[in-house]
């Protein structure tokens, strides 16, 4: 071949392309700074004009999103004497003292387990089902494919009104149990669809000289098709989980003392003085930047994943 | 001789795990895997549906469980069909769908475009341009009211910076005329990157060869872009239109954290509407009438869609 293509772009059609993408890059990635940099501010240099790019970071919004804060006068301050610890003395210099832990911790414990448990239990459920579905002649498979699907195009609302009333009878309803069923049921679709593409990749020979040499079927699924089939599986665990633990309208409408995950908590963080901006930031932050981190791990699987395995590169 | 690694793993294998099963044949096994996520998705997506169904005949309400259900019959759908309010929020919904729908195809695929010309460190540009879409809706967008904020919110301050306009004299969320573009403009942002990664599978996947053909045939590159590129791009483009239509015809997260449907009811979407009559005015009846005509629709749409990309592709 040539070193000349003409399906190879000029140098200088390469340069306008780079520099339009990546000036795109920089502004869509503006509001996600403004994320973390607001959580490292103080509520007025939060809500300064103009809005401040250069400021003295603090640590006041992460204090303030784990605990909950109440304000004293000065006689009733000096009363109690020297603050002990550093975050006492941070909120202190507000004239406020640390009254207790907030619910924040609790609610990103609740997204953890819920998630994780959802995840695992998606995984398991999965796997079979892809395996069944790619390697056995199931009846109706098409059909039963497409239900599986079609379970994603429900809005979440319409199926929770009976959800509701389901787990208030069986006793599931703001438990996290509940959850991890529900969280289960609605990314097995794409469980399902992922790993069942992932599976369908792996030669069925390797399972066929398995199977001579005197492996049971189950065997060879558990010992030659699972390590084969690893990184797929991870990949799609990643998703379930994300997925998972961005949920809100089930969450929102199902949970509240007990279950209740991040997502609709961190909203309603506000400080002693309505919304506490850093505060929100400072939760927000803890409750992003593991998914920023799993996204750039996963960035080879990602577009699999947002089609259900519709789009392989 | 030397044991292959199999042999050493199959004889480690439990043999209670091996025994039991040992005796199942395929078929039984095939079931055994795929029945446990079936009886999983009756009961909690097919179940409820159903349930739904039953519901939406009738005039039940879950906050007075004593009081008498009687059977409506079709009366729910009725007044819900005749509503004007209702007829709103479809309409809120189909502005704030074609909208999205529309800019995101454009910016997805002029960003999929460039990013196929394959600069140095494309890569690293798409990972991060890639971010907004992976993160929790609500959270993101229960932020971006404070990016909206007037005067101190940061997305009036660039505006103000770019057109001279005073900051504080706009309120994307508060005003009736920019509310709706609050939403879209928040959903293009953290969408855009899902139709530009699908344009892109689908540019990497058009042969060069293709091309250079063309080029023998001195077709100009205008013309290959029309006679090549985009034909062969728009079964991949039609699949995220579909992938963002139905998401975004169930929108509820983002829109209720910005707007929760105001100011009044004019970003109030279906989703928020139906929320609004399930679980604020405990109308359980009528919202599941509400919830079956959303399901058909979508589930109609989705259905006629379907069938066109299936000719778009066979062509």
């Amino acid at each position: 071949m040539s070193s000349y293509s003409v399906t190879e772009p000029s140098p200088r059609q390469k340069w306008v392309a780079g520099i339009l993408v990546v000036g795109y890059a920089l502004i869509t990635i503006l509001p996600l700074v403004w994320i973390i940099a607001t959580s490292f501010k103080t509520p007025s240099d939060a809500i300064a004009y103009p809005p401040k790019t250069f400021f003295t970071p603090t640590v006041e919004g992460y204090v303030n999103v784990f605990t909950t804060r109440t304000r004293l006068s000065t006689e009733q301050l000096q009363a109690l004497g020297e603050p002990t610890t550093w975050y006492d003395k941070l909120v202190r210099k507000d004239g406020l003292v640390i009254s207790g832990p907030s619910r924040f911790a609790e609610r990103f414990t609740n997204s953890v387990i819920i998630g994780f448990g959802s995840t695992v239990l998606c995984i398991v459920l999965g796997t079979a089902a892809a395996y069944a579905f790619s390697r056995f002649k199931v009846p109706l498979k098409d059909d039963l494919l497409f239900f599986i699907l079609s379970t994603r195009m429900m809005p979440p609302i319409a199926v929770a009104i009976p959800i509701f009333l389901m787990f208030r009878s069986l006793g599931l309803s703001d438990t996290h149990a509940g959850m991890i069923l529900l969280y289960t049921a609605v990314n097995l679709s794409l469980s399902v669809w992922l790993l069942k593409g992932f599976i369908d990749e792996i030669p069925v020979e390797y399972e066929e000289a398995a199977l001579i040499d005197g492996y049971t079927r189950f065997q060879a699924f558990y010992k030659v098709v699972l390590p084969q089939a690893a990184t797929g599986i991870a990949s799609t665990a990643i998703f379930c989980l994300i997925f998972a633990w961005n949920e809100y309208a089930f969450a929102v409408l199902l949970t509240s003392g007990n279950a209740q995950t991040a997502p609709p908590f961190i909203p309603t963080i506000i400080g002693v003085s309505g919304q506490d901006w850093p505060a929100v930031a400072a939760g927000a932050t803890l409750f992003l930047v593991p998914v920023m981190v799993f996204t750039i791990l996963l960035r080879k699987h990602l577009l699999r994943g947002i089609t259900f395995g519709a789009v392989r590169k | 001789m030397l044991k292959s690694s199999v042999d050493r793993i199959a004889e480690a294998t439990p043999h209670a795990i091996a025994r039991r099963m040992h005796g199942l044949s395929d078929r039984a096994l095939a079931w055994l895997f795929v029945a446990p996520s079936i009886v999983l998705l009756l009961a909690v997506n097919i179940f409820p549906l159903i349930w739904t169904i039953r519901l939406s005949f009738t005039n039940f309400r879950v906050n007075r469980p004593n009081a008498e259900v009687d059977f409506v019959g079709l009366k729910n759908y009725a007044s819900i069909l005749s509503d004007r309010d209702i007829w709103l929020t479809m309409q809120a919904t189909a502005h704030f769908l074609i909208w999205t729908i529309v800019l995101q195809v454009l910016i997805g695929f002029s960003l999929a475009y460039l990013i196929n010309k394959k600069f140095r460190g494309n890569d690293l540009w798409t990972t991060i341009i890639v971010l907004p879409m992976m993160l929790s809706p609500a959270v993101v967008g229960n932020f971006w009211t404070f990016l909206y904020q007037p005067q101190i919110g940061l997305f009036n301050y660039a505006v103000g910076f770019l057109t001279g306009a005073d900051p504080s004299s706009f309120s994307m969320i508060g005003d009736v005329k920019l509310a709706p573009w609050a939403i879209i403009i928040v959903d293009t942002w953290m969408w855009t990157p899902f139709v530009m990664l699908i344009c892109l599978a689908g540019l990497r996947s058009i042969p060069g060869s293709i091309y250079e053909a063309a080029e023998c045939d001195r077709a100009s590159k205008w013309r290959q872009f029309w006679t090549i590129t985009i034909p062969l791009v728009l079964p991949f483009l039609m699949l995220a239109v579909l992938f963002r239509g139905i998401e975004n015809f169930k929108m509820f997260d983002l829109v209720v954290q910005l707007t929760g449907g105001g100011p009044g009811s004019i970003t109030e979407l279906t989703s928020i509407n139906l929320k609004r009559e399930a679980f604020e005015k405990w109308r359980t009846g009528y919202a599941s009438a509400y919830a079956v005509i959303l399901f058909v629709t979508v589930f109609g749409l989705a259905s006629i869609y379907v069938k066109a990309l299936n000719k778009v592709k066979q062509r």
